[in-house]
């Protein structure tokens, strides 16, 4: 089939778009087709108003999608820089090899790709500490104390519950007509999925150790857990934890990730795990700790923006800072106090016990 | 799914922009056609916005253009199927079965279904408007649960089969954006944000929708509530806010207050929040529309 050389704009334009970090799906750009043939079009409004409507852009975005709309159809220069090439991307790593390479479209000032510099690539090996009782602890109470949520479907109960009208008329109709039992349901629960991101970072350097270690801990107990280091890039290593033994497990992460003690990128690292989709929907009703002292050298916007849009896909989002251990403490730094509205809490996490007490509060607080 | 360019009469995003100008609705050029979009692909209309912008308010004037019933399914946490879809009606089947005593009888006819809003906006989708209001409170489940609704316009029911619509029902869902929804139901809609409308476009809201306002007066409440929502506020007034203040205001005025004064006293139905009043109360003279109203 060739395609006529009318639509051949309307078919470009939305993959320019996915370049960019927009996520068009094929469906949308045969709706785009269709609207701007249904619209006329009569101008280059028709065709903007189309695709904003049919790609579904998001209101935070319009700015740089118009950027990109009036640079590819009018031919006018982009407004927003244009990334150079590897400086400003942030890697998203995965234990089996694959990199997936994220673009960032954004604006990012020259203190942020100054810190970048610093990247410092190293392995190292990692203390695997005594077999500590709060971890121990830990670990036999997340089953029961970890945030739970109301499953979509309901079980029988012999209890408590209510009325199940279903199951009672049932029993009935084979009893001739005569409800002897009343029966009842009640939602069941699951448990919330547990992201955490563990910042690496040079600052973070004394606790990088425990972190892990609450990470494996973590990762044994918990139903569904996924556990990312923001460094200088991104990298998974919840598989790397699943081994039951913590010397195996964290020799293995020791290996795996290549950016401990290195620049402190958490902003980029955040929009990076925001960025990779999938990534993105672990976090979607989720439980988020951030274990980091929010301290972010280079620009704050890039912190800012991403920590706005965590919060609004996640359940909760505590940020856990060894710092905030002081009780006078007040965050200093302009990203983490600029994005304290968002946060549900920023609370102590200077040791492993403040940090599994917090945890394990969580289910009996909501 | 064809695609129909004339819905209703209507046969451009101008001809639904003055037809929503009779329902007492006064939109935007980008609300206009995205609607307008929506029903001729037959695609559902996604409308998201701060509270108070109109959005539920633009499902029903599109619903009054074309003559169709708003069938309103309100969302909230934990809103499952039985609320949704339907229900069977168990105390009536618990009658007939006993009625019926030795005879046959058939308690899953149509006559024991309860419908809920989807399965209602299914079986008739020629007559109605399907409004899934706030669709950003009910659980994610819930929005899965959508987006296979979305696509398919059918529902199995276990005792019957498989309902399907004749055609698609035209959909409008409204999101306060309290969280982000998933990618895939933005996919399915055709999506328009709705802003606060512009100040001269407030102003004529106002006089639309107000008994007895003059302009200037109307001219003056937006200019006042324009400044309010410049504030850092829990609840920034809405476009209703805006014409109740002005509807409030013009009557205390007419009992023989003075401008100033009559802004002041009905600033109530503007804020409706303690903290919100505590913090603007200091500084409500900027905010104020002096004896120029």
């Amino acid at each position: 089939m060739t395609i006529p050389n009318a639509a051949r704009p309307f078919i470009e334009f939305p993959s320019v778009l996915r370049r960019h970090g927009f996520s068009v799906a094929p469906d949308q750009t045969m709706g785009f087709i269709e609207a701007v043939g249904l619209l006329g079009p009569r101008g280059m409004d028709d065709i903007r108003r189309a695709a904003i409507a049919m790609l579904a852009v998001p209101r935070e975005r319009e700015t740089e999608f118009d950027a990109l709309f009036r640079a590819f159809f009018l031919g006018q220069t982009i407004a927003t820089p244009v990334p150079s090439l590897d400086e400003d991307e942030v890697e998203a790593h995965e234990p089996d090899g694959a990199v997936s390479e994220v673009e960032q479209g954004d604006e990012l000032s020259d203190v942020g790709v100054r810190a970048t510099a610093a990247e410092r690539l190293t392995s190292r090996t990692l203390e695997v500490g005594d077999r500590s009782d709060v971890l121990v602890r830990f670990e036999r109470l997340a089953p029961v104390r970890l945030p739970r949520r109301r499953s979509y479907r309901y079980a029988p109960t012999k209890r408590s519950g209510v009325l199940d009208l279903r199951r009672t008329l049932r029993e009935a109709a084979r009893r001739g007509g005569e409800a002897t039992t009343l029966k009842t349901r009640r939602r069941r629960t699951r448990q919330r999925r547990v992201v955490l991101l563990i910042d690496i970072s040079g600052s973070m350097r004394e606790r990088t150790d425990a972190s892990l270690r609450f990470a494996h801990a973590l990762v044994q107990s918990a139903e569904r857990v996924d556990v990312f280091t923001l460094g200088t890039r991104l990298t998974r290593i919840t598989r790397d934890l699943l081994p039951r033994d913590r010397e195996r497990a964290l020799a293995r992460v020791g290996q795996l990730v290549a950016d401990f003690d290195g620049g402190t990128r958490i902003g980029e690292a955040l929009r990076t795990f925001l960025d990779v989709p999938r990534y993105a929907g672990f976090a979607r009703g989720a439980l988020v700790l951030v274990l980091s002292d929010g301290l972010e050298r280079g620009g704050p916007e890039a912190m800012i923006d991403s920590v706005h849009r965590l919060a609004r896909v996640a359940w909760r989002l505590d940020w856990l800072s060894p710092l905030a251990g002081d009780p006078g403490y007040r965050p200093e730094t302009s990203a983490l106090s600029a994005v304290l509205g968002s946060l549900d809490a920023l609370a102590d996490g200077s040791g492993l016990d403040a940090i599994c007490d917090h945890v394990l509060g969580l289910g009996r607080s909501r | 799914m064809p695609v129909r360019p004339i819905i209703g009469g209507i046969g451009s995003p101008e001809a639904l922009q003055a037809a929503l100008v009779g329902a007492q609705y006064l939109a935007d050029e980008g609300l206009a056609t995205a609607a307008y979009l929506a029903l001729a692909l037959g695609k559902p209309l996604l409308l998201e916005g701060a509270p108070g912008v109109g959005k539920t308010e633009a499902a029903k004037a599109i619903a009054a253009v074309l003559s169709r019933r708003v069938i309103r399914l309100q969302c909230y946490e934990g809103i499952d199927a039985a609320a949704a879809l339907y229900e069977w009606n168990y105390p009536r089947q618990m009658l007939a079965i006993r009625q019926a005593e030795q005879d046959h009888v058939n308690i899953y006819a149509d006559e024991y279904l309860l419908e809920r809003p989807l399965l209602a906006a299914l079986r008739d989708p020629n007559q109605n408007l399907l409004l899934i209001d706030e669709i950003d409170r009910s659980d994610q489940e819930f929005e899965a649960f959508l987006l296979e609704f979305l696509s398919d316009f059918a529902i199995s029911i276990p005792e019957i089969g498989t309902i399907r619509a004749s055609r698609h029902p035209i959909v409008v869902l409204t999101s306060n954006r309290t969280r982000d929804l998933h990618e895939a139901l933005r996919r399915r809609c055709v999506y328009h944000w709705i802003d606060y409308p512009s100040p001269t476009l407030e102003a004529e809201i106002v006089m639309a929708r107000a008994s007895a306002v003059a302009r200037t007066t109307a001219d003056a409440v937006v200019a006042a509530v324009g400044r309010l929502r410049a504030e850092p506020l829990a609840k920034p007034p809405g476009v209703a806010e805006t014409v109740e203040w002005a509807e409030a205001a013009t009557l205390l005025h007419s009992q023989g207050g003075s401008w100033p004064e009559a802004f002041r006293r009905a600033i109530g139905v503007a804020l409706k929040d303690q903290d919100d009043l505590t913090y603007m109360a200091p500084r409500l003279d900027t905010v104020i529309p002096g004896e120029a109203a």
